[in-house]
This record gives structure tokens, C-alpha cells and sequence, in this order.
């Protein structure tokens, strides 16, 4: 009997130890709401979606996120994609560059001046425009196409990417995520080959990170954590960072987007 | 020049809900660069909110204040329709006010 209720103690302190592990920030969620500051991303974001801007003096509002020509609210649910202009599977952010070089003349290099933000001076119009575009989908259920063989092909090779060891500590994002109930000090680490942690996982990106004080993006967080594994850098919207995304997204399907959030 | 205020007030009871978002960075003066260099204070130290001609909050706020600050707060005497405006001043002397109508 004694056993019994030790048993019963250890894992009541298990639980309310392992509630507060998952969510530190849930508090501070709770009181401010919908105030978050990842506002002033997704406002600066429209504007540059807006403006006229490059050599061709123009706005991206005649970009197609796939779902047709300026349509915006609900594009994020259903990327990536095959996009029959380019012959090429396509995340958000790699469909902006797009955009932005085939309708305002600006090149992927000058867009990706500053990749990621330092929560400072440094500002990433990438990032700003992101939190806009995600920000219409809020609410919309992820459902992302595997019907063209590229689709499929783009898939499967995130899915290689995901499991393929290497590095200097021999690791794979597998090593950290493909199991449940694992962290990292008190970060838990989702199972994103389980549904419900990577649909958890996917549609609460991007997120204003409190502890950088920015705006991080899918692929901030993708090639952070290739730079955690002490891989090569992550080339911006490749067709590797595509793949993951792809393989990412897909394992989320049916989830509710609620990004961006805020995170710790 | 820094980025408007999020402002939201709604009426709330016999009472009106504030909510502001600020955006600053809030230097604390106590960290350092990756030279080794100190990263000057940097921060709001005044926050006055006031409806109808009327201060309704007045605050000094200091360095431990977080990055992207959020307020919240609640006040009497005023209705739907009335303009709430909030004006933070920092350190360097920096101002800025922005307004919102109750909802």
C-alpha cells in the first residue's frame, strides 16, 4: 500500500513538473491575449507587401501564393506546393522571393540582406513579411497537396533530410523528434512524426520569441537547428529547406493554424 | 522613428479596459555587445494615459521593464466613443503618442 502511494506522489509531481516544462510562457499568453508584439511584424509586412518598391516600381499584390493571383487570406494552409510558373515545389518564403524578383525586379540576395532579424536594428523584411502572410491564415486548416509527383518527390526527400545522420555529432533531426515525451533541459521537444505534436509544432509557427525579443519564421527555426546539429548552413528558400518544410507541413495537416504566437 | 502603439480600450462592466502594446527596445544599460562593449540604457522611463483631458494613469517605468513592453489597466469615467490616448517618453528623450477610441 505504501508503494502504492509513493508510487501515486512521484507521479503527481511527474505531471504538474512536466505541465510546467511544456508551457513556461503560458501565463503571460494568457494575460496579454491577443496583444502580442508579433503585431509589429505583421503590420511592418503589409506595408512592405503594399508599397511600391524595386525597379519596377511595384506592390506584391499580384503575387500568387497558389491560390490565384492577390489571393492571400488562406494561401499559407496549402504550401508548400508545386507551382507550374516555376516547375518547382514552393514554401512561403521561397515563393516571395519569387514574387518579389518577377514583379518588383528585387533579387532573392537583396530580399535576404538581412535573413533573420537581431530583435534590433537589424530588421528582416523577410520576417516581417511572412508574419503578415500567415497572420491572414489564422484559423484555416492546414491541407497541403501531394498530388503532383513533385509534391510527392519534395516530401520524401524532406523526409530522407529528416532522418539522415551527419555532422560532427553524428545527429539527425530525428535523434531529437521522432520520439514522444523527450526534452532538452526544460524545452520539450515535440514528436513531429507523431499528428498531434507536428500539427502543435507546425501551425504555432512563426512566433515572437521573448527571450530573442523577434519574430522567428519556419525556416529561422529549421536552420537553427541545423545549426544546432553543427550542419552546413541552411541555404534560404533551397530546395532542402523546401523539402523539410514539405515534409513538416505535411505531417500537419488538419491543424488549426494559430500563428504567429507567441513562444518563450 | 519607432513603431505606433497597438491601443485597444473596451468597456468592461462599469469600467474601461486598456490594453497597449508598446514597441521599444528597453535597454537595460547592463548588457553587453559581442565586442565586450556595454549596450547604452536604452529606455521608456514615463507612461501617461489620459481620456477626455484627463491624466488616468501615470506610470515611471525603469530598466526592468521587458522588450516590446505590454500595459494593461482599467479606469472609470468614461464611455464608449471617447479617445484614450497613451504617451510613453524614454531615456533619450524619445516621445511618442497614440490614440484609440473605446470600443
Amino acid at each position: 500500500m505504501k508503494r502504492v502511494l509513493s508510487y501515486l506522489l512521484l507521479s503527481v509531481f511527474a505531471a504538474s513538473a512536466s505541465a510546467q516544462e511544456i508551457d513556461p510562457t503560458a501565463e503571460s499568453r494568457e494575460l496579454m491575449g491577443d496583444d502580442n508584439p508579433a503585431f509589429f511584424w505583421e503590420t511592418r509586412g503589409e506595408a512592405l507587401w503594399k508599397e511600391a518598391r524595386g525597379p519596377k516600381k511595384a506592390n506584391l499584390s499580384q503575387c500568387d501564393l497558389g491560390l490565384g493571383k492577390g489571393v492571400v487570406a488562406g494561401a499559407y494552409a496549402k504550401l508548400p506546393r508545386f507551382f507550374a510558373d516555376t516547375a518547382k515545389v514552393q514554401d512561403l518564403e521561397s515563393r516571395v522571393l519569387t514574387c518579389a524578383e518577377t514583379l518588383q525586379g528585387i533579387t532573392p540576395a537583396e530580399m535576404l540582406k538581412v535573413r533573420f532579424g537581431n530583435g534590433d536594428d537589424q530588421r528582416s523584411e523577410m520576417e516581417a513579411i511572412t508574419a503578415y502572410l500567415v497572420s491572414t491564415s489564422k484559423g484555416a486548416a492546414m491541407q497541403v497537396s501531394m498530388k503532383h509527383p513533385k509534391e510527392k518527390a519534395a516530401y520524401a526527400l524532406g523526409e530522407q533530410i529528416f532522418h539522415y545522420r551527419s555532422g560532427t555529432h553524428d545527429f539527425s533531426c530525428a535523434t531529437c523528434h521522432a520520439e514522444s515525451g523527450k526534452r532538452i533541459r526544460l524545452q520539450a521537444l515535440p514528436n513531429l512524426t507523431a499528428k498531434a505534436d507536428a500539427q502543435k509544432a507546425y501551425v504555432t509557427w512563426p512566433a515572437y520569441r521573448i527571450s530573442q525579443g523577434e519574430l522567428r519564421t519556419m525556416e529561422w527555426r529549421l536552420n537553427d537547428c541545423f545549426r544546432q546539429q553543427r550542419f552546413p548552413d541552411l541555404q534560404y528558400g533551397s530546395e532542402a529547406a523546401v523539402a523539410l518544410t514539405m515534409f513538416l507541413a505535411k505531417n500537419a495537416d488538419g491543424g488549426v493554424l494559430e500563428a504567429p504566437t507567441m513562444k518563450r | 522613428m519607432s513603431d505606433p502603439m497597438r491601443i485597444r480600450a473596451s468597456v468592461v462592466g462599469d469600467k474601461v479596459e486598456v490594453k497597449v502594446l508598446m514597441a521599444h527596445p528597453m535597454e537595460s544599460g547592463l548588457r553587453k555587445n559581442a565586442d565586450g562593449s556595454i549596450i547604452p540604457a536604452h529606455f521608456i522611463d514615463r507612461v501617461v494615459a489620459s481620456c477626455k483631458g484627463k491624466t488616468v494613469l501615470a506610470a515611471d517605468w525603469g530598466p526592468a521593464v521587458s522588450k516590446n513592453p505590454y500595459l494593461s489597466f482599467r479606469f472609470s469615467g468614461a464611455a464608449k466613443g471617447d479617445m484614450v490616448s497613451v504617451t510613453w517618453t524614454d531615456n533619450k528623450g524619445d516621445t511618442r503618442t497614440d490614440e484609440a477610441a473605446i470600443a
